[in-house]
């Protein structure tokens, strides 16, 4: 019994050591010299260049302005989201109104929608309205998603109506219940969405280098990807790019990974 | 009648509250879809007049011999990635759920960890890795006794790259998908077979894999759909331009023609037969699917 305890584990901590490995190998990477890395045998230790590496990462991308680019384009896009979601989804779990079903069902429709298809039409709305270039053809067209809101809805329909009615006794008028009653009880549900906004903006590319054209906009995946097709030779470094834009999604990742692996395993369950 | 406008009024302010997504949806949904289509059967650079040319995009499409060669990269990518990751992500969740695993939070945080990388990171990190001639992996070979492979010089060579590098990314969401699915298989099940003398394989391929089925085929949809989209990794290898053999994807080539060449209304025709694709592999998954709930 106990050696087949042993056996388990073992495989289990191997499958770990694969996953984690490329990261190890990131770091690993962002300390040394290139040509250390491109020696044969490749290092497989810590050196010592990691300043050098990022100093020369910061003269070459403006690596700041793209975090704090991609910082302010996540939070507004969650907050915005946060909002307009769980408000939809509140309002279809909670009331009835003529058209609600179809609505709702249209809503959920719109799921099946591919995103390549809405690609060209949507580069050229967004052409035509002038917001080439700017954060808002990043942010407003995703600002409500079918996703969000049927995902706050589930939870949504389990807030007692008796609540609602009590408060609507009180003078408390529609949105009040929304705001005051609904967001309070919705914290977890709000908290997993945030999570999934975060870092899907975090780690997007296709839309960006589509809409963002001025380098000085560029989020931290576009950086990357200018580091990477300019400076091939001086590996490391863009290795040292890699590593900086990633650690702080990892970080974070590690702070909320709980709750989020929780949502995500309560999502799988519910479709 | 006058009863239902009533009724519509004093629902006015939750109107209100659903209306921002219905407006977004016609803006950038509803409206991409007609002009798409309309786009489809016209050349168009964007700046100059729509010309009508009827069906002729098609006609040149599937005429392309780039087209199906990226059709062909797509599909061999997807079986590719996705055969070997979804045996492995069920054997780990399989396994991380025996009863005698400790620190199961620690194994589903530490799989899920590579999900959350950016897939340019991902790109970047792999592509070191696979160096054509001082990479790791050919440093590891070479040790085993092998040859080097010249890993960007093949279609084989880039296919099995850009697949490793989706089966790292998505082993590990792949097996917390089937371990919510196993923690819903009742106890008992295991419990009874257990007392029956049943081995773990038997109770894996008896018990486990017949459960999971719907789970499984939704994950082997979600996962042909998002394998037909593959469009950062071969983008990031290597740009717009020119794709190392066998990385072309029907995405890159919309992007291409699209973005890189103006060529929208071609680029939308391209999107349609996407879409077309993705639609008939969808179909196919459903029938499956819903077989399984007889």
């Amino acid at each position: 019994m106990t050696s087949k305890k042993i056996v388990v584990h073992a495989f289990l901590l191997a499958g770990v050591l694969l996953s984690i490995f490329p990261f190890y190998w990131l770091v690993v990477m962002s300390t040394n010299e290139t040509s250390a890395i491109f020696a044969f045998p490749p290092k497989l230790t810590f050196g010592t260049y990691f300043i050098t590496n990022y100093q020369h990462v910061m003269e070459n991308i403006n690596f700041t302005r793209s975090f704090f680019n991609t910082l302010f384009i996540a939070v507004t896009s969650s907050v915005l989201q946060l909002f307009f979601n769980s408000l939809t989804g509140f309002t279809f779990a909670k009331f009835k109104f003529p058209g609600s079903k179809v609505l709702f069902y249209l809503m959920i429709a719109t799921m099946m929608i591919p995103a390549q298809m809405l690609l060209v039409p949507q580069f050229i709305i967004i052409k035509e309205m002038g917001w080439l270039g700017s954060y808002k053809a990043l942010i407003v067209p995703g600002m409500a998603s079918a996703f969000g809101i049927f995902w706050m809805r589930q939870y949504a329909l389990a807030i007692h109506d008796d609540m609602l009615e009590a408060a609507t006794i009180d003078g408390c008028n529609k949105f009040g219940l929304y705001w005051r009653i609904a967001l309070p009880i919705l914290r977890p549900a709000l908290a997993f969405l945030a999570i999934t906004i975060f870092m899907g903006v975090w780690e997007d590319y296709l839309w960006p280098l589509i809409i963002l054209t001025d380098t000085s906009k560029f989020t931290l995946t576009l950086a990357l990807q200018q580091l990477k097709s300019a400076h091939t030779a001086d590996y490391s470094m863009v290795m040292t790019g890699t590593l900086l834009a990633t650690v702080p999604l990892i970080i974070f990742f590690l702070l909320v990974s709980r709750q989020f692996i929780a949502g995500i395993m309560e999502g799988a369950v519910k479709s | 009648m006058g009863g239902l406008l009533k009724d519509i009024y004093k629902s006015r302010t939750l109107y209100l509250f659903i209306s921002p997504f219905y407006i977004l949806f016609l803006i950038f949904s509803v409206f991409p879809i007609f002009f798409s289509i309309y786009l489809s059967v016209h050349k168009w650079d964007g700046i100059g007049e729509m010309q009508s040319v009827g069906f002729s995009n098609f006609v040149y499409m599937f005429n392309d011999p780039t087209f199906w060669q990226a059709l062909i990269n797509n599909i061999a990518l997807w079986l590719l990635s996705n055969g070997p990751m979804l045996v492995c992500s069920l054997i780990v969740a399989f396994v991380i759920n025996l009863s005698i695993v400790k620190f199961k939070g620690f194994f589903r945080i530490a799989y899920f960890l590579p999900n959350i990388t950016a897939m340019v990171a991902v790109v970047i990190i792999f592509q070191s890795m696979f160096g054509n001639e001082y990479g790791l992996i050919n440093y590891v070979l070479e040790n085993l006794g092998l040859s080097k492979i010249a890993w960007f010089n093949s279609s084989a060579g880039v296919r099995v790259v850009i697949a490793a590098m989706i089966s790292w990314r998505y082993m590990g969401y792949n097996a917390i998908i089937y371990l919510s699915g196993l923690q819903r298989i009742p106890k008992d099940l295991y419990e009874a077979a257990h007392l029956d003398g049943a081995t773990t394989l038997q109770t894996f391929t008896k018990i486990t894999i017949p459960m999971l089925r719907p789970i499984i085929l939704f994950s082997v949809m979600m996962s042909t759909i998002g394998g037909f989209q593959i469009f950062t990794e071969p983008q990031v290898l290597a740009g717009n331009q020119s794709p190392y053999p066998g990385s072309d994807t029907i995405v890159l080539y919309m992007f291409r023609e699209g973005f890189n060449y103006q060529n929208y209304g071609y680029a939308a025709a391209v999107s349609w037969v996407l879409f077309i694709i993705i639609g008939i592999i969808s179909v196919l998954n459903w029938k499956l699917f819903n077989r399984s709930d007889d």
